[in-house]
């Protein structure tokens, strides 16, 4: 079919707007990108100005990671992300298979409870003080354990459980298999793709964990990355102090804006690195966790 | 097994408290694996949601964290009738509104408009492109967001005020300008959210029938028309839905970008609930009066959304529970 000219104008405009938002949207993240890869000799030299870079160079990366403070909250993140999600996973499954099933008395009852804590929160201070009474203060434990599972996961999960015929599980009890060996025998195993992309969210949760870090872990030594981050970037130019970011920024030569930016690009890696994973399955996720209609 | 129990239950007319009860304990050692598998999740809700909503009763109280729950004094209403009387309340109010408000206005037209534009693209390939790009800040935590925020506007060492003073102009303080402190929330978030608050229009335009564009372009509808009539319309209901759904949400600000941005400079204009009770709650230790704010929170935001579901429920959609 011919396309008039209007149409073809139309095409363009949309396609130049389009880019635009692609450009804006990448902006930010592309110079500091450049930034932290650039010789800081050069970056003081051209004031900031570093579009493309005439040196490349890991000097802000390897001062980073070679100091304890950097380190130990990248391995605390990873830490959380890793183990946290191996747990929220297994909870989360086992908790929405069980619920799936028809013949378990008191589902209601409980998918009751769990829309309730949908719906209504106690706040900020209640989980703090239990947190607080079963000592999880400054243990990594209070990033993990409030966060195990959550209401809207559980109700996710379950509705993809509901679609697991009963039949499967019945010819797995009749060759003498319990309710349990038949969740990690059989259905686990045909819902890889389903725990592969809630995973992946869990992961991406426990790896910016941060605010719970600023209620629950006092002791510096033991903040997660967010945290560390957090100090370095944002209050390390409003308040001085001697926080792991100052002793991390003291004597050296490196300029603190490419150490900073170096940090972004760090906390920002891996989810990059799972980006292209997450987005297969991300739509699916939100559709079902939005709007039903 | 299972089916037969059931067929006996219902053909009982009226089953005795004694059968009924037998009934359970029947269902419970029968699913006993059933229940194991359950245990953990359950404990966790009961530990870790509904223990807290019992400690909501130190709002009621003198909390002393030496006496505990059992033993403090109660004190009724007291923490609210003082948080009611107190200028903090209406800043609160004010602020909360505000930022809610603008975000409701400026940002939620705009993942409609992007969608809109997206779907018009004949390349596939090129959709696909802009589509991961603009996704993606979603998963970028609030920490980092706001520290590039801090690394491209600060008034030493950032790049956008190093260009003003280049092109001539003076340096602008962003980052502690009560004057632009909400507009600023307002443009990360838009920044962040916008793409991924495409997907749903995107999910509900791709569910329109395509012989409606047929007929459209018989009839000599331009593609702007075609928009207009009928992708607009398509996707209204969704259009309608989540807005009502976001007007329930309305005293959520987005806390943790708040708590991010927010410094004395700006504390004025930027304290909301949130952010209060981290302040007067947790470094001032003043347990029961901000447990009294976290719930008055609580209970406006979920007398909201449940009104915003009957409103939806309302326009004939099933609202989210």
């Amino acid at each position: 079919m011919k396309r008039s000219i209007s149409g073809r104008l139309f095409d363009a405009a949309n396609i130049t707007v389009l880019a635009l938002v692609g450009i804006l949207t990448l902006f930010p993240l592309y110079y500091v990108v450049v930034v932290s890869f650039t010789d800081p000799a050069e970056y003081i030299r051209k004031q900031g100005y570093v579009l493309f870079p005439q040196s490349w160079t890991f000097d802000s990366y390897n001062y980073l990671l070679s100091t304890s403070a950097f380190k130990n909250a990248t391995l605390i993140s990873a830490f959380l992300a890793i183990v946290g999600t191996a747990l929220s996973l297994v909870v989360t499954s086992a908790f929405s298979y069980g619920l799936s099933r028809k013949r378990l008395q008191g589902r209601r009852f409980m998918m009751l409870l769990i829309l309730i804590t949908i719906l209504f929160g106690p706040g900020l201070i209640p989980p703090y003080l239990l947190v607080r009474d079963l000592g999880l203060i400054n243990s990594v434990w209070s990033l993990i354990l409030p966060v195990l599972t959550s209401g809207w996961y559980v109700i996710l999960m379950k509705s993809f459980f509901d679609s697991i015929p009963v039949e499967l599980e019945e010819s797995a009890v009749i060759d003498g298999s319990t309710d349990i060996g038949v969740f990690f025998r059989i259905v686990l195993p045909l819902s890889l793709p389903a725990l592969a992309a809630f995973g992946l969210f869990y992961a991406v949760g426990y790896w910016n964990t941060f605010f719970n870090a600023v209620l629950y872990i006092n002791d510096y030594t033991k903040w997660p990355l967010q945290l560390v981050l957090r100090n370095m970037l944002i209050d390390s130019s409003t308040q001085a102090g001697g926080t792991a970011a100052a002793e991390m920024m003291a004597e050296q030569n490196i300029p603190t804006e490419t150490l900073k930016m170096a940090a972004v690009v760090i906390a920002t890696f891996p989810i990059l690195c799972v980006y292209p994973f997450l987005q297969k399955h991300f739509a699916k996720g939100v559709m079902l966790g939005s709007v039903k209609g | 097994m299972a089916m037969q129990s059931e067929v006996q239950i219902d053909g009982l007319a009226k089953p005795t408290a004694r059968s009924r009860w037998k009934q359970v304990m029947y269902g419970l050692k029968r699913d006993k694996y059933l229940y194991l598998l359950i245990a953990p999740g359950l404990l966790f809700f009961l530990l870790f949601k509904y223990v807290p909503m019992w400690g909501i009763v130190i709002a009621f109280q003198n909390y002393s964290p030496y006496m505990g729950i059992t033993e403090s004094p109660w004190v009724g209403f007291e923490h609210f009738i003082r948080f009611f009387s107190n200028q903090d309340f209406y800043l609160l109010f004010r602020n909360t509104m505000a930022i809610s408000l603008l975000k409701l206005l400026f940002f939620f037209p705009l993942p409609i408009l992007l969608s809109l534009l997206l779907n018009e693209l004949r390349s596939a390939v090129y959709k696909k492109w802009i589509q991961s790009i603009v996704y993606m800040p979603h998963f970028l935590s609030w920490v980092i967001i706001a520290g590039i925020t801090f690394l491209l506007l600060s008034q030493s060492s950032g790049i956008v005020n190093k260009m003003l003073v280049s092109l001539g102009y003076a340096k602008y303080d962003f980052l502690t300008n009560e004057n632009n402190f909400w507009i600023m929330l307002v443009i990360q978030n838009i920044w962040k959210e916008t793409g991924w608050g495409t997907i749903i229009f995107l999910a509900a335009i791709a569910g329109v029938d395509p012989q409606l564009y047929e007929a459209a372009k018989m009839d000599g509808a331009n593609r702007l028309r075609q928009a207009w009539h009928i992708t607009l319309p398509a996707i209204r209901s969704v259009i309608v839905i989540l807005f009502i759904l976001r007007l329930g949400d309305i005293m959520d600000v987005g806390f943790e970008q708040v708590f991010l941005m927010m410094n004395g400079a700006v504390s004025n204009v930027a304290d909301v609930f949130e952010t209060y009770v981290y302040r007067v709650g947790i470094q001032q230790g003043q347990f029961s009066f901000s447990t009294a704010v976290g719930l008055f929170k609580s209970v406006v935001g979920l007398i909201l959304v449940i009104l915003a579901n009957k409103v939806a429920k309302r326009f004939g959609e099933e609202g989210v529970y």
